[in-house]
């Protein structure tokens, strides 16, 4: 639990050991929500009763930056606000980073999950934060994970995230996308999401 | 520019409010002035102002502002304008 | 029972449709879209077996459920902001004609501007329409208070419209966990709608005649009448519901760590689930202070209101203005406790134009007030904008 001043009352965020707030950045039509969404769908499924998906309250614009959320706890969750102080970001597209600071409000030891060729060491900020890597564009790529010739890495990057919270399985990821998709959109999602956890790199 | 000293919700124009939406194109619009015949429809539905009218009667694109979404190579009759992949993307 | 994770909305159309409505009419808006999106779907799956209007306009909206509620029909129908003032007229034509329409509205700001966030002025705006009206604070709440409302409408000693409102976004399009009981535990604890009254051809009547003043005024009254007597129902329907579902959700107040507080926060909607987190710290720091959520806007829990203010001084939050007044729940607690109590009423305005209000900043409000520092009401975290 950590302290801010606010004029003159000092306020306390609330940092209890199991909520794990999260912030997910991508381009309009990436699915940054969809993947909040079944991210936290796998979580419920791994028993944290309290859950929360949602979007950046606006109007969303394909292309441009989006930020989406998800909360996860082992109670029920009475928060209604905005994400201000995430435990985790994860970056589904790289190029977010020049226009926008995902670090923000980043908890100290946070995590920040990034869909780059890159290694964890390559960012400047590695020595902050607990970076974790995956080229989750390649991965779609290879499985073929297009919508019209464009790769769509909202899926695949959800099987990095077990990596940086123990909270969800790679099992009820899976099964989350099984329960969405069917035939072989789900099996080819599925495969993604494997890869993506199995080549996931960490400096952790 | 006349600004008005009143509480309530008056915009007043301005290049770029929402910053250089260029960068959210997925597609490119590629003007071919050969084929241009200065009717200028795109201009006229370019819904960002991104069409400028030069003084030849033609038209240049402003790419730092375009976001790619296709209305003018859409709506030019001679096919002048066309549509193309953005290089450099991953 | 099954869980299903999902919006607001499509939590509200889950609901609308295991309600059974013989009719939906609805014209779609931001932020309510997905609320008639998800019912169109369960037309499109079976699943919805009523007649589903698509209508040019909120105005017509409302007719529709008008004139198929008064067919004898179980109506449901949706909308926000400016669509839910473009039914005003027909919101007093429904609550006049006692007919049950059970509608939700997202709460959504007003515009000009063009706003699409949230605060509670197109609802609070409706509020002398006759329509029973609930602020609700989670996914969980919205389905169980949908299925309540057909319940407490089509109550023959009720028999007025109701409103389920609830926060735009911050509920309309969050994702949350919510228990759903099978099908046969609704149809159960919902029976068959048994109209009033009703157009049939087999027994004719009129409605809508001319009416003269002595008899209107007779209508008047029997509307408050069946206002108060939703006020015990509430209570009684969820009590109901609860053992059936396992869900309570049947509060005119929902109280939250009362207990020996000396001070009890009001609030409504998504800011009355956020204010449980301020509540929480706050009594770790030795603050006592609780919280009593209002859910019930009309019919008005003045009693209970009344029965807090004999414990606590009481601290308003409203995320709506009566322009030229004050926060309408402000003006309301006030005047609950006209004569009865000596307690100490706190006012703050917060959260207009959608702005988030943190459970941090519900920590501040709380704060100037015990610490005596407001006079009247205050705008907080103005400044800020």
């Amino acid at each position: 639990m950590h302290h801010f001043h606010f004029g003159a009352w000092e306020g306390t965020i609330v940092s209890s050991e199991s909520l794990v707030e999260i912030c997910l950045h991508g381009r309009g039509g990436q699915g940054a929500v969809t993947a909040a969404n079944l991210l936290v769908a796998a979580a419920l499924k791994d028993g944290n009763k309290g859950v929360q998906a949602f979007p950046f309250f606006g109007a969303e614009r394909r292309g441009a930056p989006v930020r989406a959320f998800a909360r996860v706890s082992d109670g029920e969750i009475h928060l209604r606000s905005e994400v201000y102080t995430p435990d985790i970001v994860i970056v589904l597209d790289e190029s977010i980073m020049r226009v926008v600071d995902v670090l923000k409000g980043l908890k100290n030891g946070g995590k920040i999950l990034i869909n780059t060729r890159k290694k964890p060491d390559d960012f400047d900020f590695s020595k902050k934060f607990k970076v974790a890597t995956v080229d989750a564009t390649g991965i779609a790529i290879k499985h073929g994970i297009l919508v019209g010739g464009m790769p769509v890495v909202n899926t695949p990057i959800l099987g990095s995230v077990p990596r940086v919270l123990d909270k969800v399985t790679l099992q009820s990821i899976q099964g989350a996308i099984k329960n969405k998709w069917a035939g072989r959109l789900a099996e080819i999602n599925v495969k993604a999401t494997k890869d993506a956890y199995d080549s996931t790199e960490v400096n952790f | 520019m006349k600004r008005y000293d009143v509480v309530t919700t008056i915009s007043y124009p301005k290049t770029g409010a929402m910053g250089k939406t260029g960068s959210w194109r997925v597609f490119k619009p590629i003007f071919d002035k050969a084929k241009c015949v200065k009717c200028l429809r795109c201009w006229i539905f370019c819904p960002e102002a991104s069409i400028r009218r030069e003084k030849d009667g033609t038209i240049s694109i402003d790419y730092e502002y375009c976001k790619g979404c296709g209305i003018c190579a859409n709506e030019c009759k001679v096919e002048a304008i066309t549509m193309e992949r953005e290089g450099g993307k991953k | 029972m099954t869980i299903m994770i999902d919006t607001g909305n499509y939590i509200a159309a889950k609901a609308a449709v295991m309600a059974k409505p013989d009719v939906v009419a609805a014209y779609p808006i931001t932020p309510q879209t997905t609320l008639v999106e998800g019912i169109a779907n369960y037309v499109g799956t079976g699943e919805f077996k009523g007649e589903y209007i698509c209508v040019e306009s909120e105005h017509s909206a409302m007719s529709a459920c008008i004139g198929a509620s008064a067919a004898g029909s179980r109506t449901f129908t949706g909308t926000s902001s400016h669509g839910l003032l473009l039914m005003h007229e027909m919101l007093h034509w429904a609550a006049l004609a006692r007919l049950p329409v059970v509608m939700c509205n997202i709460n959504r700001v007003i515009g000009p501007g063009w706003n699409i966030w949230t605060d509670e002025n197109d609802s609070i705006s409706q509020r002398d329409t006759g329509w029973i009206q609930f602020y609700c604070s989670s996914n969980q709440e919205i389905f169980d208070t949908i299925i309540q409302a057909f319940r407490l409408a089509e109550h023959k000693n009720v028999s007025l419209p109701v409103m389920v409102s609830y926060n735009a976004f911050i509920l309309s399009h969050t994702s949350m966990p919510v228990e759903i009981p099978k099908q046969q535990v609704i149809d159960d604890f919902l029976g068959k709608y048994e109209p009033l009254w009703k157009l049939d051809v087999d027994n004719p009547i009129t409605f809508g005649n001319i009416i003269g003043p002595a008899g209107y005024y007779k209508v008047r009254r029997a509307m408050q009448d069946a206002q108060e007597n939703a006020e015990k129902l509430i209570p009684q329907i969820a009590k109901e519901w609860k053992q059936k579902s396992g869900y309570y959700h049947g509060d005119l107040l929902e109280l939250y760590k009362c207990d020996d507080a000396e001070y009890i926060l009001l609030a409504m909607g998504a800011i009355g689930a956020e204010s449980k987190v301020a509540i929480d710290e706050m009594q770790k720091k030795g603050v006592k202070i609780g919280l009593a959520r209002v859910r019930t806007f009309r019919p008005f829990p003045k009693e209970e209101i009344v029965k807090l203010s004999r414990q606590a001084d009481l601290i308003v939050i409203d995320r709506n203005i009566s322009v030229g007044s004050e926060g309408a729940l402000f003006s309301e607690v006030k005047a609950a406790l006209y004569d009865k109590s000596d307690a100490k009423v706190y006012g703050f305005i917060a959260g207009l134009g959608g702005k988030d209000v943190p459970y941090y900043d519900v920590e501040i409000i709380c704060k100037k007030a015990i610490d005596g520092k407001t006079k009247g009401y205050e705008w907080y975290g103005l400044e800020e904008a």
